[in-house]
């Protein structure tokens, strides 16, 4: 089937000296009225009717993240009197280190150091996402360039990766990287690369991701064929080609890689847990995860749940902020995501 | 192939331009299999090769004792396969992740479908509530665990308290077996923001003039409904319906940080919050039984493979493309 895909490249035809650039991502869910979408809308009685339900379910979704925040700004006692203004309020975020054993804020507690699982799992992010879009990037230009043999038989095959169950290729991949992890510990000129460090959680990203390249394929395949043939006249190589046209105009779909690939590593609770053994190494999921372990009424005592909450408040929060700026490429890429089908 | 290079070079003449035509495709070739060569490698040592691992260690006893490398690995034929069928917690665990799935999946589609067909249709503020009811998708699923254990707690969660005031007693969600899975799923559907933007991309995507078309042969809402829309979103749902289907069936961090792990309730983790992926890990991380779970990786593979397949053969009499797609 992708063998085919050249012929959405309008070959030849006049006057397409500035092609219309603008991504094919972009504009189709947000495009106000135009000739689609359901036909009249509702008015009057009607109307009302829908918005006050509406009004009524957004409750339902916003309301856990009221409580989270009102709960962590409670005494332990009082978190589960679900009051959204605290009788008595108490800031468990942060405060004085001296405070008395079982009774630190959040960010004071011994041997959780909360600070650096959060800049942990920044940093893992941000260099997981760069390794991603970068690498798909590359590969998806090449399919949606190049003509070579084998093509529509590779494409087909990074398509059915994507059904491939994780739980599958775990097992090995975590032996290969304990194999690594002796390799570098016995040889001291080496960095430590392998299990416990942080390594296994983003150097896999720097192969290229399936849907991320099927998704920047089908944005380059948006780009005007003449523009790249008109950069090889003027003596571009392929790889002046993808740099400095190809990827500068791919800028809203990498957007689009960068904060998901973002938010798939502040989700990933398991890849953490099958790596990381120092508390220091944690990421922000295995953190609170942790947090809730010891401070829970599971780990002893009758459990710290302002403490749990006040870390989960400090889980949430980056991501509803990543959502705030950049909230159209989120729309946009999960409607992409759909178009697939 | 070789038909789209010869159209680029008219007059397939002398032997020279046919020598530097063959130059270049070779070229190209060269250069394009340079540019997936990331792929290519990842794809051999991260996904083919260890696919293949992973098949061997499912036919042999590698556990702890081989990875220390006190005992040698041995063959063990589908000794594996035979101890998952004798062992019933890998019976429970497959009935648990089943059950989870056949909950979520149609509930997520339905509510998903009708926000996004409100949202449609309403005459301001849709851009408003689309973002409201996105928000739950940006929860983390470790945060997730934590709102079912506080929200849902039996004695002092704010959802018995709701019903409370309904007069309806609730149950212990996360002490009662079953009524476990139904609090994962609540929160499950609470995190339909995704799937209600696929369905709201596909809605404004269909011609309006079907509708005007439909409304004008008398065609009422639910002629409509059943005779344009569902039809015209049809590959949307079938989308998500497989996706969700896949997500369903390897549900895993929810449920594990609520109910398993390290501090907390290990040992008697309730049965009823038992996946098939929580249990593969456990095998494979915590006991370290590296060829049962293998063996476990590769039956979850084949029943995604089979229901997957399933879907595809019973969807295909009701998905309906346009013309033009592909």
């Amino acid at each position: 089937m992708s063998a085919g895909a050249p012929d959405n490249f309008p070959t030849g035809g006049a006057g397409t000296v500035t092609p219309r650039v603008a991504p094919p991502l972009l504009g189709r869910v947000l495009a106000r009225r135009g000739t689609r979408g359901e036909g009249p809308r509702f008015g009057g009685v009607k109307n009302a009717f829908f918005i006050l339900l509406l009004t009524g379910l957004s409750v339902l979704a916003i309301y856990p993240f009221i409580w989270l925040i009102s709960a962590s700004l409670k005494p332990q006692g009082d978190v589960f009197d679900n009051r959204l203004v605290p009788t008595e309020w108490q800031w468990n975020y942060t405060g004085d280190p001296s405070s008395v054993a079982g009774d630190e804020s959040l960010f004071e507690l011994p041997n959780t150091p909360v600070f650096t699982w959060f800049l942990n799992s920044v940093w893992i992010g941000v260099l997981a996402a760069a390794a991603v879009a970068l690498s798909s990037a590359i590969v998806a230009f090449a399919f949606a360039y190049f003509r070579f043999p084998g093509r529509g038989v590779l494409f087909a095959l990074i398509l059915a990766t994507m059904m491939l169950p994780g739980a599958v290729t775990m097992i090995p991949v975590y032996l290969i990287w304990n194999e690594i992890g002796k390799f570098t510990g016995e040889h001291a000129w080496l960095p430590h690369i392998g299990v416990n460090t942080q390594y296994p959680l983003w150097v896999g990203n720097l192969f290229g991701s399936a849907f991320y390249i099927f998704l920047m394929r089908q944005f380059f395949l948006g780009i005007p064929r003449e523009l790249f043939e008109a950069a090889r006249i003027d003596g571009d190589t392929y790889w002046t080609m993808f740099r400095r046209i190809a990827l500068p105009l791919a800028k809203p779909a990498i957007i689009v890689v960068l904060i998901f690939e973002i938010q798939s590593k502040w989700f990933d609770l398991m890849t953490p847990l099958i790596y990381l053994r120092d508390t220091a190494l944690y990421t922000m999921p295995l953190g609170l995860k942790t947090i809730l372990d010891q401070q829970g009424a599971g780990g002893g005592g009758e459990g710290r749940w302002e403490i749990i909450v006040a870390g989960t408040v400090v889980t949430v929060l980056p991501m509803i902020v990543i959502f705030a700026l950049f909230q159209r490429y989120f729309i946009e890429g999960i409607a992409t995501e759909g178009r697939k089908g | 192939m070789a038909s789209v290079a010869t159209t680029r070079v008219p007059g397939p003449s002398s032997r020279g331009a046919r020598r530097w035509l063959a130059d270049f495709r070779e070229r190209e070739t060269w250069y394009a299999y340079l540019f997936i060569l990331p792929w290519i490698f990842g794809f051999v040592a991260l996904t083919a090769g260890p696919m293949v691992a992973s098949l061997y260690f499912s036919l042999t006893d590698y556990g702890v004792q081989q990875i220390a490398g006190f005992e040698k690995t041995s063959y063990v034929g589908l000794e594996n396969y035979r101890e998952l069928l004798d062992d019933p917690r890998v019976a429970t665990s497959l009935k648990n992740t089943f059950v989870y799935t056949v909950m979520t999946v149609p509930a997520k589609m339905i509510v998903a479908l009708s926000l996004a067909m409100i949202l449609a249709r309403i005459a301001y503020a849709a851009g408003f509530f689309r973002t409201v009811f996105y928000l739950p998708d940006l929860t983390p699923p470790v945060a997730i665990a934590i709102l079912i254990l506080t929200l849902f707690n039996g004695s002092f969660g704010v959802v018995n308290r709701g019903l409370e005031l309904i007069g309806i007693p609730g149950p212990f969600w996360t002490t009662d077996p079953n009524w476990i899975k139904p609090s994962l799923a609540i929160m499950s559907v609470w995190t339909v923001g995704g799937t209600m933007v696929i369905y709201l991309a596909a809605l404004k995507a269909v011609p309006r003039q079907l509708y005007e078309a439909a409304a004008m042969d008398g065609a009422g809402p639910w002629r409509r409904f059943f005779n344009v829309t569902l039809p015209m979103i049809s590959p949307a749902l079938f989308f998500t319906f497989i996706v969700l289907t896949i997500a369903g069936l390897q549900a895993f961090t929810e449920a594990y940080t609520a109910y398993f792990g390290a501090g907390s309730t290990g040992a008697e983790a309730p049965d009823a919050a038992l996946f098939n992926v929580i249990y593969l890990f456990r095998q494979a991380f915590e006991f370290f039984n590296m060829g049962f779970a293998s063996a476990m990786a590769w039956v979850l593979f084949a029943i995604i493979m089979v229901v997957t397949a399933v879907q595809f053969v019973v969807s295909r009499r009701f998905v309906f493309y346009q013309g033009e797609k592909r």
